[in-house]
């Protein structure tokens, strides 16, 4: 898995509570048996038209924002299915980092296990950054997971809170395979027991 | 020392090792796989050299993607996507050796419909799916959710899954249904009044008299949705119709075993003097038939009510309305029961069941579809179906004017070409009404299979209590 560590880039803004996963990526782009390509078709219905031309309004498409790492949004971010595709398709376009007050519990988990950082914040803060990202192109966002704050275009600095292991596996890139298999033991014992007292499972 | 809860209990059971900062790791039962997330974590698998631990628990069906059109089991009537992926399923549940239902078998159906018929659901389980509708099993009181498919490699891998404890949240619903008021109808209302994010962080036992009431089919209703209330699960504890619905199926325990798994199964309930970190309770006299008008399943009322307003609401749901009513073609002040209707959708892992059909079919029984609306049932797996034609439901169907369709998530999602047209309006029994869902464009209004079925009849959305009354 890819690191995180620092990233100062530019943010951009989507002012909308219930992003939900259909709008990230839709379900024609589910079809895929792979998890890369999927960048252009991020926000696929928001993004172009049905003769498939970019809407101009659509945030990406703004010239300020083509280039965007960071996406600041509304409440409940990510909520619907539980599709890797969504932070698969985010990750492909270049953003590495998503914040909102609110997000969806399975898309939150799947940003980590794809490189992804997640940043739940209180509305007030989300507000300050909202405004930030409004600037465009020259206004670059600083986020520092190992300091865990955010320093906005102004210098102001807002500090988050992340889960200590999530933090640990994002700055090492570490692969959630490789560390439960090493503790192999436990899950075989965990068996061995569990099947003598529930052997109908 | 306080009680537990059923969650705390089948948290308890699965514990396989519990890190200092909080992270655990939690052993898993059931693990059911489709097309759709599983070919990335398969490829994973392939390419780190690794196997599948417990291939006897893991369960495939190829589902989301699949046509639901007859002479589907040909590879060449797929469409080329459809045929990559359900290929790319057969080949993985072969190389790896794991339990498989393909299209061609009678037993294939939506993953969440089929578990249970099985038996492979059963109370007390730890049972994951690379898809969020997982916590219908939760019915069982199994702890049920939806993982994403690097979560679907690493329980392929290790069959366990690194989670966090969630809290527990205890949604109430007590006294008695009213007339025409189903399982579906519970669930709308509770997430109307919780909100889309209300459960996010919890997991929620649904429990109560209206509760206790409902058919096993009826409790999955229920819990289906939970996720659409933003929980990680939802739960019912196991009771004697818990009990007697497992029984007798395929991958149920047998003799002695069924003996010793009864009596862990009654002990799985919630103690009294559990703690719960939310409460919700909710009148079964309170709720009605409900509908919803926009694009979030929170936007919900009873079918009495009015299109609402953008300003009716505060904060950043107003945009979110304002943008949902232009969605949707819908203008405030109208009355529910005036959206006219151009599709009806009966189906999905939320009322594809065969309770489902019939409750539809008696309302359309000797009824026609309305004039310019088309009509498809897609039951939820073969066996329902095959069930639906022995009872004959499938004629009334037919002669009413809708499509008998072969099992699959189809409209649902609209992978496949079963889709909405731009603009076309539909009353569906599924779970999620999002921009696009069911087609690009196409615009989704959730209730009950009565509703739907209501629905079809008149061409309007239709308060089936007035419908049915007419009748008698
Ligand atoms: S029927 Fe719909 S909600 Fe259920 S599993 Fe299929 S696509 Fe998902």
């Amino acid at each position: 898995m890819d690191k995180f560590e620092k990233l100062t880039g530019i943010a951009a803004p989507l002012p909308q509570v219930n992003v939900d996963t259909d709008m990230i990526i839709p379900k024609q782009y589910l079809k895929t048996i792979k998890r890369t390509g999927l960048g252009v078709n991020l926000f696929d219905e928001m993004r172009y038209d049905e003769q498939g031309n970019e809407k101009p309004d659509f945030v990406l498409n703004q010239p300020a924002y083509r280039e965007a790492e960071i996406l600041v949004s509304g409440e409940n971010f990510g909520c619907g299915s539980s599709r890797e595709h969504a932070p698969w398709a985010i990750k492909d376009f270049g953003i590495r980092c998503v914040i909102a007050p609110s997000f969806a519990d399975i898309f939150f988990n799947n940003c980590f296990k794809n490189g992804i950082l997640p940043i739940p914040l209180p509305q007030e803060k989300v507000d300050i950054l909202m405004k930030d990202a409004e600037k465009g192109a020259n206004a670059r966002m600083t986020v520092d997971l190992e300091a865990q704050t955010i320093t906005t275009s102004d210098g102001e600095v807002i500090s988050f809170e992340v889960d200590p292991f999530r933090k640990h596996c994002l700055i090492n890139g570490l692969d959630d395979i490789g560390l439960t298999l090493e503790k192999a033991a436990s899950i075989d014992s965990y068996e061995s027991q569990a099947g003598q007292q529930r052997p109908w499972v | 020392m306080t009680g537990k809860t059923l969650y705390d209990k089948i948290w308890d059971a699965h514990l396989v090792d519990h890190a200092e900062d909080g992270t655990c790791l939690i052993y898993i039962d059931r693990h059911l796989v489709h097309e759709v997330t599983s070919p990335q974590a398969f490829e994973g698998l392939r390419m780190a050299g690794r196997q599948v631990r417990a291939p006897e628990k893991t369960i495939a069906v190829p589902d989301h993607n699949v046509p639901t059109t007859q002479g589907r089991e040909i590879v060449a009537n797929m469409t080329e996507e459809s045929r990559i992926q359900v290929e790319a399923l057969d080949k993985n549940a072969r190389d790896f050796g794991i339990n498989y239902y393909p299209v061609s078998d009678i037993r294939q159906g939506i993953v969440h419909i089929v578990g249970p018929e099985q038996g492979w659901t059963l109370p007390g389980m730890t049972v994951v799916c690379g898809d969020s509708h997982t916590a219908t099993h939760g019915a069982f009181g199994a702890l049920a959710h939806g993982i994403g498919t690097s979560e679907v490699e690493h329980v392929l891998a290790t069959q366990t899954l690194i989670q966090s404890k969630s809290k527990n949240m205890k949604v109430e619903i007590t006294g008695q249904l009213p007339p025409g008021v189903t399982a579906k109808d519970i669930t709308l209302s509770v997430i109307g009044k919780t909100g889309t994010a209300g459960g996010t962080g919890y997991v929620i036992e649904y429990c109560g008299e209206a509760i206790r009431a409902l058919s096993m089919e009826g409790r999955m209703t229920v819990c289906n949705m939970a996720i659409e209330g933003g929980a990680r699960a939802g739960l019912i504890a196991p009771d004697e119709k818990t009990f007697e619905y497992v029984k007798g199926r395929p991958h149920a325990p047998k003799g002695a075993q069924w003996e010793a798994a009864l009596s862990w199964w009654k002990t799985l309930y919630s103690d009294d003097d559990a703690h719960w970190d939310k409460v919700v309770t909710i009148r079964g006299e309170d709720i009605a038939p409900v509908v919803t008008w926009g694009t979030s399943p929170e936007d919900v009322l009873p079918i009495t009510e009015k299109v609402p307003a953008p300003e009716d609401f505060a904060g950043g749901k107003v945009d979110a309305v304002r943008r949902s009513l232009d969605y949707m073609g819908l203008t405030p002040g109208t009355p529910l029961q005036d959206i006219k209707i151009g599709a009806v959708f009966i189906g999905s892992c939320t009322n594809g069941r065969i309770e489902d059909l019939r409750a539809a079919a008696e309302v359309l029984k000797g009824r026609k579809l309305a004039d310019g609306v088309r009509g498809m049932v897609v039951p939820g797996s073969g066996l329902v179906r095959a069930k639906a034609e022995e009872e004959g439901l499938d004629v009334i169907f037919t002669d009413a004017g809708f499509e008998w369709r072969l099992a699959g998530c189809s409209m649902c999602l609209g992978m496949n070409p079963d889709q909405l047209a731009p603009g076309e309006r539909c009353a569906a029994t599924s779970n999620r009404n999002f921009e696009g869902r069911m087609g690009r464009g196409g615009r989704t209004h959730l209730m009950s299979p009565v509703m739907a079925a209501a629905a079809a009849v008149t061409g309007h959305l239709t308060d089936v209590r007035e419908l049915t009354a007419e009748t008698v």
